[in-house]
């Protein structure tokens, strides 16, 4: 059985402990690295991080971009919005496609 | 087009005929792989962006609810009555197989007593705000799994179609002509032998010729 965990800074997370996530709060982004790696090493099958964080840490999270667990999402915080996950998306079909045929440059 | 480094026998020309047959041959099926993946993969890219934008649409407001509960209670008190979930998000995972990609698949266990239980504290010393704010987190959250899924499909096939479009591009333009350009310098080669062995032997009947006749004049 696998488990499901938010990364991110501590009032974005402390609602999901509500709806059965693991919380990992974190301050600044190299916590929010290791958080990472330790929550990959943990069986945790989906991984969603605060896009505060999350868009400085692409890197980080482009290591689990080919492996099959665990899945990485961006999902925006209390931070706002940064479309961090709009760009995945893009860059994933960019990556297929050879161009980005689908957005149409409406998310930067 | 470079022209492969081989010995221009007969014997190369043949395995290198079966070479050609058999990267024709893959080219075909990796070109055929990869429309059927780009067409998945299309139409899973839209789904995606659809959900994406449900779920930020959606954690947008529950994050105002949060921010309005916080305000209202003191901190402690949010983070204890939220210490102790009533749920667990547990995953099971399979692996499916899409055109030989192989992609997880999760199905969600919801731990819970019921659906109007989802609130892991008494109402006494929390706000409404708090009660709302998770109520709407818990309706996005199957979405966001279901987000969840399809990303990681979907990257994971991005890469597959990555790979085999560069694979479909290298025996189109590299493999399959530096082949056939091959192919065709052996049997340039291979005729050109062949005329100059022609020529050699005409040759050499000729003189056989000449050498009888003058034999046969000599005894005369």
């Amino acid at each position: 059985m696998y488990k499901v965990c938010v990364i991110g800074d501590r009032d974005s997370v402390l609602g999901f402990k509500a709806v059965g996530f693991d919380a990992f709060p974190c301050i600044g982004v190299d916590e929010a690295k290791k958080a990472l790696s330790k929550a990959a090493k943990e069986g945790y099958a989906i991984v969603f991080i605060t896009e505060g964080y999350a868009k400085k840490m692409l890197s980080a999270i482009d290591q689990y971009k080919e492996e099959k667990l665990p899945a990485i999402v961006p999902i925006p915080g209390m931070d706002g919005n940064f479309g961090v996950g709009f760009g995945k998306l893009k860059k994933s079909v960019e990556r297929a496609v050879g161009a980005d045929i689908l957005f149409g440059g409406e998310h930067k | 087009m470079a022209r492969l480094n081989v010995n221009p026998t007969r014997m190369v020309m043949t395995t290198l005929k079966g070479r050609l047959y058999t990267a024709m041959r893959g080219h075909k099926l990796m070109k055929d792989k990869r429309d059927e993946l780009m067409k998945r993969f299309i139409e899973l890219a839209k789904e995606n962006k659809e959900l994406r934008d449900r779920v930020e649409e959606h954690i947008t407001g529950v994050y105002a609810g949060f921010s309005i509960a916080g305000a209202v209670m003191s901190r402690e008190a949010l983070e204890e009555a939220l210490m102790y979930p009533k749920r667990s998000a547990a995953v099971s995972v399979s692996y499916a197989n899409v055109m030989s990609v192989i992609v997880p698949e999760f199905e969600f266990d919801y731990k819970s007593v019921g659906d109007s239980d989802i609130y892991p504290y008494g109402f006494a010393h929390t706000s409404g705000e708090l009660d709302g704010a998770i109520k709407d987190l818990s309706e996005v959250f199957p979405t966001m799994l279901e987000l969840a899924a399809k990303e990681k499909k979907l990257a994971l096939l991005a890469g597959e179609i990555e790979r085999t479009r560069r694979r479909v591009n290298a025996l189109e333009f590299i493999m399959i002509p530096n082949l056939q350009e091959t192919i065709k310098f052996i049997r340039m080669k291979l005729d050109e032998n062949e005329r100059g062995n022609q020529v050699r032997l005409m040759k050499v009947k000729d003189m056989m010729l000449a050498e009888a006749i003058q034999e046969r004049q000599n005894t005369n």
